[in-house]
């Protein structure tokens, strides 16, 4: 397949060579994306204004949905014609496309740009492959939060953020009692992993979390850890309502706006849709990482490069990743996307408190990767399976289930 | 004994094309997928044999298994369901009843709308926020639930549901195209003989329906295989593995998983499964022509 490959891309040179000579005056990219919320369009946008202002042409190929877009990424790849850039995670997610020689390397960029400098070192890891930077790194995502409406707060007679799980706990009874739907919760298998996941750091810190995902460590600390984690977790059935089950996130985040429900485990990309309903944070809903919890798990979003055998792209390529890694680009990107700016060296003053927050958290390298970062994405799937099952299933019998969560790793 | 043909040199050129396709889209593209599906491939195809390793990890998985009940529960009950209710639309309607043609386009539109669609639908009516228990307990009866697509042991049957519904109108359609090539002369014959309508339904109509309601299961069971768009639509898999199918397992497994190992052997062996219920029909009718050229 290596060499029907080969012979694809070279297939894709010769096209190239003959196409009109129209793309050499002008540095062109092709970009696929799955950015097409309104928030997202708009982060989009900033990069691409940027990009034309220094001489760039754009073509922009989104699709909605993250799961469409690797698809038609992948048969684009396949088919030996691929975008001049992809969004994407950074980590393992990348790592098959690099390992096939099918992405360009942006060393040359990142070194003129002291990126070693500016960015976290566990990110920089992350971006590089066998010692070359490959990818361009946009923003950075919290996935620890817990969103809170300050109206359904105050009905219920909570005033304090709870500090434990107990507290927290005894929160949601209040917020029953007051007829308020506890918890909005978005019963679909990738949030509530995220869910699982934040629990899970907040049970057995930041070392126990990465021996988990990285090290794969099935030691008895670890296995105490998911017992801990999956016995708060299926406490939680109980506090939510019976529309949970498929619930998109942004219907869920609907629920906090209204005051119909209390709290929202989700990432920072909530506060978008807070934002577009005229809410405002700290003041009509609040932002915690979730009690007990010693940092915050994240997802970074890059882009990535293939190689198109086009020089002209090539150029482009180049181009686009110092934009995306130019500061003000970078805050104004975060702004728009409601994520936290990658480098640490950026004006922070018109970040909202959310965001400050995560980035104070990013800067102490107080953080965990998300586990798309740091498992393949057969592994991701068997993990998502794993809490789907647990949640839905109903049980409570956390030994043997805790059993099988190392079962994803085999 | 059949007669042997001199096979003709300008229509033999004229069948390459389609040959061709034959051949190498379908044929071709089965091969490739089931070499695969011996490989240990993951994001990209590769070349490393791995023997039935990918048939063992299939039948470990909850899923898998989970789809392969599930599909067959959803297949049976969706056939005969819309079979069932089909021939009983058509029988009222045969009736020579007033606004028949209003009524069959009724019944037949849903029909034409896209299985994405009757999910959503279906998915919005029996959301218990949302859908019918909602307003009927707006309505003022409290304890009224109707909660199937979040329910794990009615998920399956909330499917079912949508399904017939926008496959009753099929059957209808073709069964009642059936009951007007009877001869009217039946009808006549049997009323002289004092039988009631629903016993001329059944012992004298239906029997005659025989072809056509075995093309309506077999264009619905060719459906069943396919069946992806309507649980995506409607409860992407979930409660837990409660609607999971094979389609959509291989599908997850195929881009959102990269695991092209093993989607290529759920793919195989859903072609097995297809090849071993059919053989037997085929062979059957093979068996019976032969019979009757013999005769």
């Amino acid at each position: 397949m290596k060499s029907m490959m080969k012979l694809l891309l070279t297939g894709a040179v010769f096209a190239g060579m003959f196409a009109p000579a129209l793309a050499d005056d002008k540095p062109t990219i092709e970009i696929m994306s799955s950015w097409t919320s309104g928030g997202e369009a708009a982060a989009l946008d900033i990069i691409k204004t940027e990009f034309e202002k220094r001489g760039g042409v754009w073509k922009d190929s989104s699709i909605a949905g993250f799961g469409a877009a690797d698809a038609a990424f992948q048969n684009r790849i396949v088919a030996g014609d691929p975008p001049g850039a992809k969004q994407g995670v950074i980590g393992l997610a990348a790592a098959d496309f690099v390992g096939q020689g099918l992405f360009n390397p942006i060393d040359d960029v990142a070194a003129a740009g002291k990126w070693a400098d500016a960015l976290p070192k566990s990110i920089y890891d992350l971006i590089s492959y066998d010692g070359k930077v490959y990818l361009a790194p946009t923003g950075a995502h919290g996935e620890s939060w817990l969103f809170y409406s300050k109206e359904a707060f105050a009905r219920a007679g909570i005033v304090e953020e709870p500090k434990t799980w107990d507290e927290f706990f005894a929160g949601l009874d209040k917020l029953k009692a007051a007829g308020i739907v506890p918890v909005a919760w978005g019963g679909q298998p990738w949030q509530q992993t995220k869910v699982f996941n934040m629990i899970l750091l907040s049970q057995v810190g930041i070392d126990g979390f990465l021996k988990i995902y990285v090290d794969k460590d099935k030691s008895e600390a670890s296995i105490e850890g998911i017992k801990k984690t999956l016995d708060i977790f299926g406490k939680l059935r109980g506090y939510v309502d019976d529309g949970a089950a498929g619930r998109n996130w942004n219907d869920a985040t609907a629920m906090l706006i209204t005051a119909k429900a209390g709290v929202q485990f989700m990432g920072d990309w909530a506060k978008g849709e807070f934002t577009v309903a005229g809410k405002e944070a700290g003041k009509d809903y609040g932002c915690m990482i979730v009690p007990e919890s010693p940092g915050m798990v994240y997802i970074a979003d890059s882009l990535w490069f293939p190689k198109t055998g086009d020089a002209g792209a090539d150029k482009a390529q180049k181009l686009l990743a110092e934009v995306v890694m130019d500061p003000a680009i970078q805050v104004e990107f975060s702004l728009k996307k409601g994520s936290v700016p990658m480098r640490a060296d950026v004006d922070k003053s018109k970040l909202d408190v959310c965001a400050q927050k995560g980035l104070e958290l990013m800067t102490a390298d107080n953080v965990v990767p998300d586990q798309a970062i740091l498992l393949t994405p057969q592994q991701v799937g068997l993990l998502d399976d794993f809490v789907d099952e647990y949640w839905s299933g109903g049980s409570n019998d956390m030994a043997s289930a805790a059993e099988n969560f190392f079962a994803i790793f085999e | 004994m059949p007669i042997k043909r001199k096979p003709h040199l300008s229509a033999t050129f004229a069948l390459l094309p389609t040959w061709f396709v034959a051949v190498v889209v379908f044929i071709g593209t089965m091969a490739w997928s089931i070499r695969l599906s011996f490989t240990n491939s993951t994001l990209f195809p590769s070349s490393t044999y791995v023997g039935f390793t990918q048939y063992v990890k299939l039948f470990y998985s909850a899923k898998w298994l989970a789809s392969l009940q599930n599909v067959l529960i959803f297949g049976v009950l969706y056939v005969a369901g819309c079979l069932l209710l089909g021939f009983l639309l058509a029988a009222a309607l045969d009736r020579k009843i007033r606004f028949e043609s209003a009524f069959r386009t009724i019944f037949l539109y849903p029909y034409a709308m896209s299985f994405v669609v009757t999910g959503l639908i279906w998915q919005w009516m029996l959301n218990p926020t949302l859908g019918i228990q909602a307003s009927v307990r707006s309505l003022g009866w409290e304890t009224f639930v109707l909660d199937w697509v979040v329910n794990r042991d009615m998920a399956i049957y909330a499917l079912v549901l949508a399904g017939v519904w926008q496959g009753a109108g099929l059957v209808m359609v073709i069964a009642l195209a059936g009951m007007r090539g009877i001869e009217a002369e039946q009808w006549k014959a049997a009323r002289i003989d004092g039988i009631p309508v629903w016993r001329i339904y059944v012992s004298i109509i239906l029997p005659q329906l025989g072809p056509a309601l075995a093309a309506a299961g077999m264009l619905l069971a060719m459906g069943v295989i396919k069946t992806y768009d309507i649980v995506v639509a409607m409860t992407n898999g979930g409660p837990g593995n409660s609607t999971e199918v094979p389609a959509k397992f291989i599908m997850d497994n195929l881009f959102g998983r990269q695991n092209l190992g093993l989607a290529t052997a759920g793919a195989t062996v859903l072609v097995l499964g297809v090849i071993t219920a059919v053989a037997p029909f085929r062979y059957a009718i093979y068996m019976r022509n032969r019979a009757k050229g013999a005769a």
